[in-house]
C-alpha cells in the first residue's frame, strides 16, 4: 500500500455551502421598506397600537361573561334560524341554477357563443363580494331575508358553476361519445355520461358552498339582508358587547357543525 | 364503491341478474340524505319571512337603481375614490404580509413533523379554526371598536382572518416535506434554525408563495367592502355614497371595485403561470 490517499486540492477560496443570495436579500429589504411605507400611509403607529391594546383589554372585559338573558336568547334564536334558512335556500337555488350554467360554460359540451356568454355571467357573479350584491338586492327587493338569499344565490352560482365547468371540461369524452352513439338525447347524455363522472367533485363543491353560505349568511345581515348579521350589527351599535360574544360563539358553533355535516356529505357520495 | 344487489333466484339466474351500482346500506343512506335535504328546503321555504309588499315594485326599484347610477359621476374619482383605492390595496397587501408572518409561526406549531407535542398541535389548530370561523367583516367590527375606525382596523381584520386559511395550507405543505435534506442537515450538525431555513424553507417556498398570492387576491376583494363597517378603503367611499343616496357615486365605486378585482385576478394568474 502506498499509504497516501489522494486528496482533492484545497481551493483558493473555501467553498461556501450556501452562498449569499443577493436577489432574495434585496427583495426582503424592499418588502421591509414597503411595510414601513404602507404602515405610515395607513397611520399604523406604535403609540396607537399600545393605546388600542388598552382599549382591547377593556373591550374584552366587557364581553365576559357572555350574555345569556332569556330575551337575548330569543333574539339569537330567531336570527340564527333565519340565517340557517337563508343558507339552505341559497344553496338549494344556487346549486339548481349552477347546473345548467356550469354545463353551458363547459366548452366541450356547449357551443362557443353560449359558452362565452355563460363564462362572462360567471365572471360577473364572482367579481362582486356577497355584501355588495346584498346592498344592490336590498335596494331592489327591500330589507329582509330575500335580499340575503338572492345575494348568496349569486355568490353560489359564481363559485359552483365555475368549478363545475372546469370539472366537465376535464372529464373523459369517451363515455359521452358512447352514449351519443346509441342515439341518446342531450338530456340522456348528461344523465348517463356526464353526471356520473363529475358527481363526486360536484358534491364536494356543494358541500363547501353550503359551509361558505352558512358563514356568509351571518354577513349579509350587516347591510340589511336579514339573519343573525342584523342582530350582530345592532348589538355592536348598542355596545352590548357581552351579547356580541354570545352571537359570535354561536356562529362559530354553527359553522363547525356545518363543516362536520358537509364532511359527512362528502364521505357519503365519494 | 360498487356492489351487486339482490339477484332473483331460479334456474336462469344469469339472465335475470340485476346489477346495481351501490350496496343496500349506501342506497338507504343516500335516500335518507335526499329526504333530509328535501325537508330542510321545504322547512326553510315555508317558514322564511318574505315581505310580499316589497316585491310588487321590485322591477321598478331595480330599473330605478340603474337609472340613478347612470351617468356615473367621474368627477368624484380624483377627490375621494382614488385615495380610497390606494388605501384598499395597501390594506390588502399589508394585511396579507402580516398574515403570512403570523400564519408561518402558527403553521410551525401545527405541523406534526416539526412540533412533536400533541397539545401544541391542537393549540395551533384551534387558532387556525377560530380565526377562520369569524368572518373578516366581524373581525373588522371588533378592531374598529378597539382601534377606532380607519384602515388600521381593516388591515388587522384582513390579517387575523387570513391566518386560518394561510396557516392551514402552509402546515399541510410543511408536513409534506421530504425528510432527506433535513436528515442530511441534521447529520452535518446544523442548528435548528439552519435546518428550518435550509431544509424546510426551500421545499415549502413555492407553496408558500402561491398560497400568499391566492390569499392576496381574496383579500383585495374583502378589503373593498370592509369600509362598510368603518374599516377604511373603498367600502368607506361606497358607504358615504350610499348614505347620501348618491347612486351615481356608488356606481363609480362599484365600477372601480370591479376593475380592481379583474386586474388582480389577471395579475395573480399571470404571475402564477410565469413564476411558480
Amino acid at each position: 500500500m502506498a499509504g497516501v490517499i489522494a486528496r482533492p486540492p484545497i481551493p483558493a477560496t473555501p467553498r461556501i455551502a450556501f452562498p449569499p443570495n443577493w436577489a432574495v436579500r434585496l427583495s426582503l429589504v424592499m418588502l421591509a421598506a414597503y411595510v414601513v411605507y404602507a404602515s405610515t400611509i395607513l397611520d399604523v403607529s406604535w403609540p396607537r397600537f399600545v393605546h388600542g391594546l388598552a382599549e382591547g383589554a377593556r373591550f374584552l372585559g366587557r364581553m365576559f361573561p357572555p350574555n345569556v338573558a332569556a330575551d337575548k336568547l330569543a333574539l339569537l334564536q330567531t336570527g340564527m334560524l333565519e340565517s340557517l334558512q337563508i343558507a339552505i335556500l341559497a344553496t338549494a337555488f344556487g346549486v339548481g341554477l349552477s347546473l345548467p350554467l356550469g354545463i353551458a360554460a363547459a366548452r366541450n359540451l356547449s357551443i362557443a357563443p353560449l359558452a362565452w356568454t355563460a363564462r362572462a355571467l360567471i365572471a360577473l357573479c364572482r367579481s362582486f363580494h356577497p355584501v355588495i350584491v346584498a346592498i344592490l338586492f336590498v335596494k331592489a327587493v327591500g330589507f329582509g331575508a330575500l335580499a340575503g338569499i338572492l345575494a348568496l344565490i349569486v355568490a353560489s352560482m359564481g363559485f359552483i358553476s365555475k368549478l363545475l365547468a372546469e370539472a366537465v371540461e376535464e372529464m373523459s369524452m369517451k363515455q359521452v361519445e358512447a352514449v351519443r352513439a346509441t342515439g341518446a338525447s342531450f338530456l340522456a347524455v348528461l344523465v348517463m355520461a356526464v353526471l356520473p363522472q363529475v358527481m363526486p367533485r360536484f358534491i364536494g363543491f356543494v358541500a363547501y358552498q353550503l359551509d361558505s353560505n352558512l358563514r356568509n349568511s351571518a354577513l349579509v345581515g350587516l347591510v340589511g339582508g336579514g339573519g343573525i348579521g342584523a342582530t350582530l350589527f345592532t348589538a355592536f351599535q348598542r355596545f352590548d358587547y357581552d351579547f356580541v360574544l354570545t352571537i359570535v360563539l354561536v356562529i362559530i358553533a354553527f359553522v363547525m357543525v356545518g363543516e362536520l355535516l358537509s364532511g359527512l356529505m362528502r364521505r357519503l357520495f365519494q | 364503491m360498487s356492489g351487486i344487489g339482490s339477484s332473483t333466484g331460479g334456474a336462469d339466474t344469469v339472465s335475470l341478474r340485476r346489477w346495481r351500482r351501490f350496496t343496500v346500506p349506501e342506497r338507504i343512506l343516500r335516500s335518507v340524505f335526499y329526504l333530509v335535504v328535501l325537508l330542510a328546503v321545504v322547512w326553510s321555504f315555508r317558514s322564511i319571512e318574505i315581505i310580499p309588499e316589497f316585491l310588487y315594485d321590485a322591477p321598478q326599484q331595480t330599473a330605478d337603481l340603474f337609472l340613478r347610477m347612470w351617468p356615473i359621476d367621474w368627477a368624484w374619482y380624483p377627490k375621494v375614490v382614488h385615495p380610497a383605492l390606494i388605501e384598499t390595496l395597501h390594506i390588502a397587501t399589508l394585511g396579507t404580509v402580516l398574515a403570512a408572518v403570523l400564519a408561518g409561526l402558527v403553521a410551525l406549531l401545527v405541523a406534526r413533523n416539526l412540533t412533536g407535542s400533541v397539545a401544541l398541535n391542537l393549540f395551533g389548530k384551534f387558532i387556525l379554526v377560530a380565526t377562520r370561523s369569524v368572518h373578516t367583516m366581524v373581525w373588522a367590527l371588533f378592531f374598529v371598536a378597539v382601534f377606532g375606525p380607519g384602515p388600521l382596523a381593516g388591515m388587522l381584520a384582513i390579517a387575523v382572518h387570513s391566518i386560518g386559511f394561510t396557516g392551514k395550507f402552509l402546515a399541510e405543505a410543511i408536513e409534506e416535506v421530504r425528510p432527506g435534506p433535513i436528515e442530511a442537515l441534521r447529520a452535518a450538525g446544523a442548528p435548528p434554525l439552519a435546518i428550518l431555513l435550509k431544509g424546510y424553507w426551500p421545499q415549502v417556498k413555492p407553496a408558500f408563495l402561491s398560497i400568499a398570492m391566492f390569499r392576496w387576491d381574496i383579500n383585495v376583494r374583502e378589503s373593498a367592502v370592509l369600509g362598510l363597517v368603518g374599516a377604511g378603503g373603498l367600502g368607506m367611499a361606497l358607504d358615504t355614497a350610499l348614505s347620501n343616496l348618491y347612486w351615481d357615486q356608488a356606481g363609480l365605486v362599484l365600477l372601480v371595485i370591479f376593475g380592481v378585482v379583474i386586474v388582480t385576478e389577471v395579475a395573480t394568474s399571470w404571475v402564477r403561470s410565469r413564476i411558480i
